[in-house]
């Protein structure tokens, strides 16, 4: 039983093709499979957020979803966030400069959520921020700094679009 | 964890589906998966087949014809959320969304996936029940519209057979103009709800009460429709002390306990949450300022 399936599935706009066992979660397919391992993997069961990958544009718990779904589809990570020459997205820069981060493990789950929010909302407020990172768990950092880079970041893209 | 071994399926239509179910033993079926995965990754659930429905694209879809609201089994809890149509003509519905999980389990998760996985705690179903659903389900032996009272019949329990599919909600609208209001309690956003509530209000030109819709999850191990209070509220004018007094009634359902909370304090919710809804429903309904609960 269980007979291992091929899929064809765009990262960070890269083509890949990999057997895999139905039970592979994408979690597991990223960080194994693709040796792309700033997707973090925490409680496993949808809970804590720091798995989320953009599936198709949209954020998604890469640990609910299995690998043989995604055939076919197109998924972004933390990794395919900077620009080919390293220069970091708004949201990552502004993370760093405004303290968003501390142990880190989060982090990755936090950017794909917010890179997702100013996409498709270039002005949110705080508590639209807030509401959006519900599905994001951070233990260290109390969540101001992570607020207050997504504000950050928001005023950086809009100078830029104003530029 | 991680899941045990099962062997995957991918149909494209509702027919290869439905052959599937029938042929392969210890088959579970795979919608937006935001309960399912989880489950299956703490082994709660280990089924030997799995029957992904996200390539079924005839399961995905909002249609509104003849004041009547279609939606496929198979669209996106964020498709209710963003979508215009369903903001004017069934606006309980975004209402009740907007506390269904987070953003990234809701871009994923499906409304028949809430449906069929029956949580008594879950929004998606007391949106139904307020409103009266029907749920379409299939099977080798046809289709049939089971009334939303007889389809969540207890705990992670419907009336879906083993080899049924749920395929589409109906809902019949409300006329323009109605009040509703979705309150929650929850220990956080996005949480599990302890108690929600639903409310629908339709009034005359006198601005009393022609018809009422209340309906609460997390109390009993189905949402819970509450004729009495909704009988109660039919012909008056609604005021505060009126609402106090019918969303009393709410306080005497035989309510669930669990270690999140004791039977009493889920009655004492269902009151506050119902006189909440009913508050806001009532004033939304008048054209006037909603509350401050929302």
């Amino acid at each position: 039983m269980t007979a291992k399936r091929t899929i064809t599935v765009d990262v960070n706009g890269k083509q890949y093709q990999r057997e895999v066992e139905p039970r592979l979660t994408l979690a597991d397919f990223l960080r194994h499979e693709l040796n792309l391992t700033g997707t973090h993997v925490g409680c496993e069961h949808g809970v804590c957020g720091a798995c989320t990958i953009l599936l198709n544009g949209l954020s998604t718990r890469s640990c609910l979803t299995f690998a043989v779904q995604t055939d076919g589809q197109s998924v972004t990570t933390i990794e395919g966030l900077a620009a080919p020459d390293g220069t970091l997205s708004p949201i990552q820069q502004a993370m760093a400069e405004n303290h968003g981060l501390q142990c880190g493990f989060c982090t990755p789950g936090m950017l794909m959520t917010l890179t997702e929010l100013l996409r498709d909302d270039p002005d949110p407020d705080e508590a639209k921020i807030r509401e959006v990172l519900t599905g994001n768990l951070c233990r260290c950092t109390g969540y101001t700094g992570i607020v207050a880079a997504a504000r950050a970041a928001a005023r950086h893209v809009r100078d830029r679009a104003e530029a | 964890m991680k899941p045990a071994p099962f062997d995957y399926h991918a149909p494209t239509t509702l027919d290869e589906a439905l052959s599937h179910l029938s042929s392969l033993d210890n088959a579970k079926i795979l919608a937006g998966g935001q309960s399912l995965v989880a489950m299956m990754n703490f082994r709660v659930v280990t089924p030997d087949h799995l029957i992904d429905l996200n390539r079924v694209s005839e399961l995905s879809g909002i249609t509104v014809n003849d004041r009547r609201l279609r939606i496929g089994a198979m669209t996106r809890q964020r498709d209710l959320e963003f979508n215009a149509e369903i903001a004017k003509v069934c606006p309980l519905i975004q209402a009740g969304i907007a506390h269904v999980g987070h953003r990234q389990t809701r871009n994923r998760g499906t409304v028949g996936g809430s449906l069929a996985h029956a949580d008594p705690s879950a929004e998606l179903p007391n949106i139904c029940s307020a409103h009266d659903a029907r749920i379409e389900i299939q099977g080798s032996r046809g289709k049939r519209m089971v009334p939303m009272a007889e389809f969540m019949q207890t705990f992670m329990t419907t009336a879906i057979e083993t080899d049924e599919i749920l395929t589409a909600v109906e809902i019949d609208l409300w006329p323009a103009g109605h009040g509703y209001s979705f309150q929650e309690f929850a220990r956080r956003h996005g949480d599990f709800a302890i108690v929600g509530a639903a409310a629908l209000i339709d009034l005359d030109a006198d601005r009393r009460v022609v018809r009422a819709a209340v309906s609460l999850c997390g109390v009993e191990a189905a949402p819970s429709r509450l004729p009495a209070i909704e009988a109660a509220l039919t012909g008056q004018k609604l005021d505060e002390d009126a609402i106090e007094e019918v969303a009393g009634l709410a306080g005497d359902i035989d309510a669930i306990e669990d270690h999140h909370a004791s039977s009493g304090y889920r009655q004492h919710l269902a009151r506050i949450l119902t006189a909440r809804a009913l508050t806001e429903a009532n004033a939304r309904a008048s054209g006037g300022q909603i509350g401050t609960n929302s």
